[in-house]
C-alpha cells in the first residue's frame, strides 16, 4: 500500500518530522517494495492553511495513509474528508524502522484532532 | 475632526493620553462631547478608564461559504480560486475552515453549479455607551481564535459613526500593521505616544513612517519623561516632528492609570492641558 | 527541541527585556538556544542583543490586484465584486488601493477581459543574525504593510528549522501584543507560554485575554507579574485570577530602572546589572522555566 510520512530532507535517510502542515518534504513510499519519492511541502511557508493544503498536496497522490507527530484540527478534518488514515509516531529511529512499526501494526491511529489551532 | 492616537510600541500610554483627552473635550464643551473609539479590539481597555454604560451591541460577521451538497460536483473550482486555502474540496466533499476564511465571496462567484451561498460568521462583538461625562463610546472585542481584527474595526467604524460636527478620539491598538492602519484610515491628525527609552525610539520611527504612508500630520506625545534618555528627543527635532505634550514619569500616575484613572482625575490640570493640546492640533490641520 | 513563547496581550509590559535576559541566563546554563523575535511590526529584540546580520531575505507578502488599463473596458464588474472597498474608478479609469486591497484575486476571475493581475508585494524582510548567546531570527515588515502573521510565521520556521537541524533544545519567542493572528502564528506550537503582565487593570483584563487564547490553542501557560509593586491590589488580583484557574505565578518582579538602563546601554538586564533586584527576580523566573519545561 502507498503511504506517506513527514520528513525533514528529501532522502530515505531523512529525519522523521513530527509536525504535519509545516514539515520539509513528504516522502510517499509503497509499503511492500518500499520504493520511496520525496516531494517539497508546498504549504510550508503558508501564514494559514498549512495543514489543509498539504492534506490536500497528499490526497492527490492517492495514498492510503500518513504518518506524523500530530495533526491539527484543520488537516485532521481534510483528510478524514479524504478517507486517508491518520497515524501517530512519537518515537525516533530511521525511515525504514518507522514503516517496520506500521507494518506491524504498532503505530497509534488517529481518530480525533490531536492538536488545537494551526501548527507551525 | 478625527484625531488617532497610536504609537507603534505597546504600552506607551495611547489609551492613557486618547481617554484624557475626551475627558478634557467632554469637561470644555458639554453640549457636544466627543465620539470615543477604542479600536484596539483584540484587547480593548480603553473601557475600565471612561467607564461607559454599555447599551447597545452588535455582532461582528462576515460571510462564509457554505455548500448546498445536491448541487455540488466536486469540480474543486472553489477550491482554485480561494488564496487563503480556506476551503478544500476531497473525494468530491467540500470542507469549509471559517478560521481561515476573509470573507471575499470569490469561490461563491466562481461555482459553475451556483452551489455555495453565504452564511454569516460571527468573529467578535461591538459595544456602544455613554460615559459618566456623557461621551459617546464604542469598542470592538474580537472572539479568541480568531486571526483577523480589521473587520471587526471596519466594523466598528461603521457602526459607531459621529453627530455632526462631533469630535472623534481613536484610540489605536499597539504595532504599525494593518489593523493600525485601518484604525488610522480617515483621521485628520494622527497622534504618537512614545516614550524616552530605544524601543520607544525604534518604533516611533515605524509609526511616523506609517503617518507618511497615509499622508497623515502628525505631532509626537513623550510619556514618561525622565526614565531614559534624550534620543527621542533628539529624533523628533532633526525630523521635524512637533513634540506637543511631555509627561514626566510619576510614580502617582503610574499607580493611578493602573487604577484605571486618566490624568484629568490624577492631576487636575491636565484638563487644560489637553484642551490646550486639542487647540494646537487644530490649528495644526488647519493650516494644512 | 522546545518552544518558549513570551507574551502578554498587553503592550509594554516587559516580553522584549526579559526574553532577552533569559537569553543570557541560558547562555550561562549552557542551554543553547535559538531566538525568534516574532513582534515583527516593532521588532525590539535586536536593539538589546547587539546582533550580527549574517543573511537578509526579502519577505513577499500579500498579492495586490493591478489592472491593465488598455484591457479594461470599464464594465466595473471588479469594483461591484470587490469586499475591501480597494477598487474605485474616476470616469472610466478603475484603479486598485493597495493599501486596502487584501489579495482575494476575486476581481480577477471575475473581470471579462483578464485585465487584472495579482502581483506579489515585497511586504519586509526577515534576517538571520549571530548574537553573543545564540542564534536570533528576526524581521521588519515595511510599515503600513500586512501579512504580518505570515511573516512571523517564516521568522519562527526558519527558526524552527534550524532548532530542529542543528539539535538546538530550546527555542525562545519574543511575541507581540495582542491575541490576533500574529500572535497565532507565534503560539501555535509552543510548548510553553509565559505570559507577562502588569498589575494595571489594562494589564489584568489583558492577561486573562491572552490566557483565553493559550488554553484555546492547548498551550500551557505560566504567569510572571512585572513591575508588581506599582500596584499591589492588581498584583493580588492577578495572584487570586491565577489560583482560581490553576495557573502558576512563577515570579514576581519589582519595578526596576535598572531594566530601562541596561536597554539604553544595548544589553540584558541580568548581563548588566546582575545584583540588581529585577535580575535577581528573573533568575528566579528562569529557574523554574527549567523545571516547567524539563529542561535539564
Amino acid at each position: 500500500m502507498k503511504i506517506v510520512l513527514t520528513v525533514s530532507s528529501s532522502s530515505i535517510d531523512a529525519e522523521f518530522d513530527p509536525r504535519f502542515g509545516r514539515c520539509a518534504y513528504f516522502l510517499v513510499m509503497d509499503t511492500e517494495t518500499m520504493k520511496w519519492e520525496a516531494f517539497q511541502n508546498p504549504g510550508i511557508n503558508a501564514s494559514g492553511g498549512a495543514g489543509t493544503q498539504a492534506a490536500q498536496f497528499i490526497a492527490q497522490k492517492k495514498v492510503a495513509a500518513v504518518i506524523s507527530g500530530d495533526f491539527g484540527p484543520n488537516a485532521s478534518a481534510a483528510l478524514n474528508a479524504a478517507g486517508i488514515l491518520m497515524y501517530r509516531n512519537k518515537d525516533s529511529g530511521s525511515i525504514q524502522d518507522i514503516v517496520k512499526r506500521f507494518n506491524a501494526g504498532e503505530l497509534e491511529k488517529v481518530d480525533v484532532p490531536s492538536a488545537s489551532g494551526s501548527h507551525h | 475632526m478625527r484625531i488617532t492616537v497610536a504609537s507603534g510600541k505597546g504600552g506607551t500610554g495611547k489609551t492613557t493620553v486618547a481617554t484624557s483627552l475626551a475627558i478634557s473635550l467632554a469637561l470644555n464643551n458639554p453640549a457636544l462631547p466627543p465620539l470615543f473609539l477604542d479600536c484596539d479590539v483584540e484587547a480593548p481597555n480603553a473601557h475600565l478608564f471612561l467607564k461607559p454604560a454599555f447599551k447597545d451591541k452588535k455582532d461582528v460577521s462576515i460571510l462564509i461559504p457554505s455548500i448546498d451538497e445536491s448541487k455540488c460536483t466536486g469540480c474543486g473550482r472553489c477550491a482554485d480560486v480561494c488564496e487563503y486555502h480556506a476551503i478544500a474540496v476531497l473525494n468530491n466533499k467540500v470542507l469549509v475552515f471559517p478560521q481561515l476564511c476573509h470573507g471575499c465571496g470569490s469561490c461563491t462567484l466562481i461555482c459553475p453549479t451556483k452551489a455555495i451561498w453565504e452564511v454569516p460568521n460571527v468573529m467578535g462583538v461591538l459595544e456602544s455607551g455613554i460615559t459618566p461625562l456623557d461621551i459617546n463610546f464604542a469598542h470592538g472585542i474580537m472572539n479568541i481564535g480568531e486571526p483577523m481584527a480589521v473587520p471587526v474595526i471596519q466594523q466598528l467604524k461603521k457602526w459607531a459613526a459621529p453627530q455632526p460636527g462631533q469630535v472623534v478620539i481613536v484610540d489605536a491598538p499597539p504595532g504599525t500593521s494593518c489593523p493600525v492602519v485601518e484604525s488610522a484610515r480617515g483621521a485628520d491628525f494622527l497622534l504618537l505616544v512614545t516614550e524616552p527609552t530605544p524601543f520607544g525610539l525604534h518604533d516611533l520611527k515605524l509609526a511616523a513612517q506609517v503617518a507618511k504612508e497615509l499622508g497623515i500630520p502628525v505631532g509626537v506625545i513623550i510619556n514618561r519623561e525622565g526614565i531614559g534618555n534624550a534620543s527621542v528627543e533628539n529624533f523628533c527635532e532633526t525630523q521635524g516632528l512637533p513634540i506637543l505634550m511631555r509627561i514626566p514619569y510619576d510614580l502617582a500616575i503610574a499607580k493611578g492609570t493602573a487604577q484605571g484613572q486618566a490624568l484629568p482625575e490624577i492631576y487636575p490640570k491636565y484638563t487644560l492641558l489637553f484642551q490646550q493640546l486639542f487647540a494646537e492640533i487644530s490649528r495644526m490641520v488647519v493650516h494644512q | 527541541m522546545k518552544q518558549l513563547v513570551i507574551l502578554s496581550g498587553k503592550g509594554g509590559t516587559g516580553k522584549t527585556s526579559i526574553t532577552a535576559a533569559l537569553a543570557h541566563l541560558a547562555h550561562n546554563d549552557t542551554i543553547p538556544l535559538v531566538l525568534a523575535d516574532a513582534d515583527v511590526d516593532a521588532a525590539n529584540l535586536e536593539l538589546v542583543l547587539s546582533p550580527n546580520v549574517l543573511e537578509e531575505h526579502d519577505f513577499m507578502g500579500g498579492k495586490v490586484a493591478n489592472i491593465d488599463l488598455e484591457k479594461c473596458i470599464g464594465c466595473g464588474k471588479c469594483e461591484l465584486v470587490c469586499r475591501f472597498d480597494a477598487i474605485n474608478h474616476q470616469g472610466r479609469k478603475y484603479q486598485v488601493d493597495p493599501i486596502a486591497c487584501d489579495g482575494c484575486s476575486a476581481c480577477v476571475y471575475q473581470c471579462p477581459t483578464n485585465a487584472i493581475s495579482m502581483e506579489l508585494q515585497l511586504a519586509g524582510h526577515w534576517f538571520k543574525s549571530e548574537t553573543y548567546y545564540g542564534p536570533l531570527f528576526h524581521a521588519a515588515l515595511r510599515p503600513a504593510q500586512e501579512n504580518s502573521g505570515k511573516l512571523v510565521t517564516m521568522v519562527k520556521q526558519q527558526a524552527r528549522l534550524l532548532a530542529m537541524d542543528a539539535n538546538y533544545p530550546l527555542l525562545i519567542v519574543d511575541g507581540p501584543p495582542g491575541i490576533g493572528c500574529p500572535v497565532i502564528s507565534t503560539v501555535s506550537g509552543a510548548d510553553m507560554a509565559l505570559i507577562l503582565t502588569e498589575p494595571s487593570l489594562a494589564g489584568v483584563h489583558d492577561m486573562e485575554r491572552a490566557l483565553e487564547m493559550t488554553h484555546h490553542f492547548n498551550v500551557p501557560a505560566v504567569v510572571c507579574i512585572n513591575k508588581f509593586d506599582v500596584y499591589l491590589d492588581g498584583a493580588i488580583q492577578i495572584e487570586e485570577y491565577c489560583h482560581k484557574h490553576n495557573y502558576e505565578v512563577i515570579g514576581r518582579i519589582p519595578y526596576d530602572s535598572s531594566i530601562i538602563e541596561a536597554m539604553i546601554n544595548g544589553e540584558p538586564v541580568t548581563a548588566f546589572r546582575p545584583e540588581s533586584p529585577a535580575s535577581k527576580e528573573i533568575h528566579t523566573v528562569w529557574q523554574n522555566i527549567i523545571q516547567f519545561m524539563n529542561l535539564n
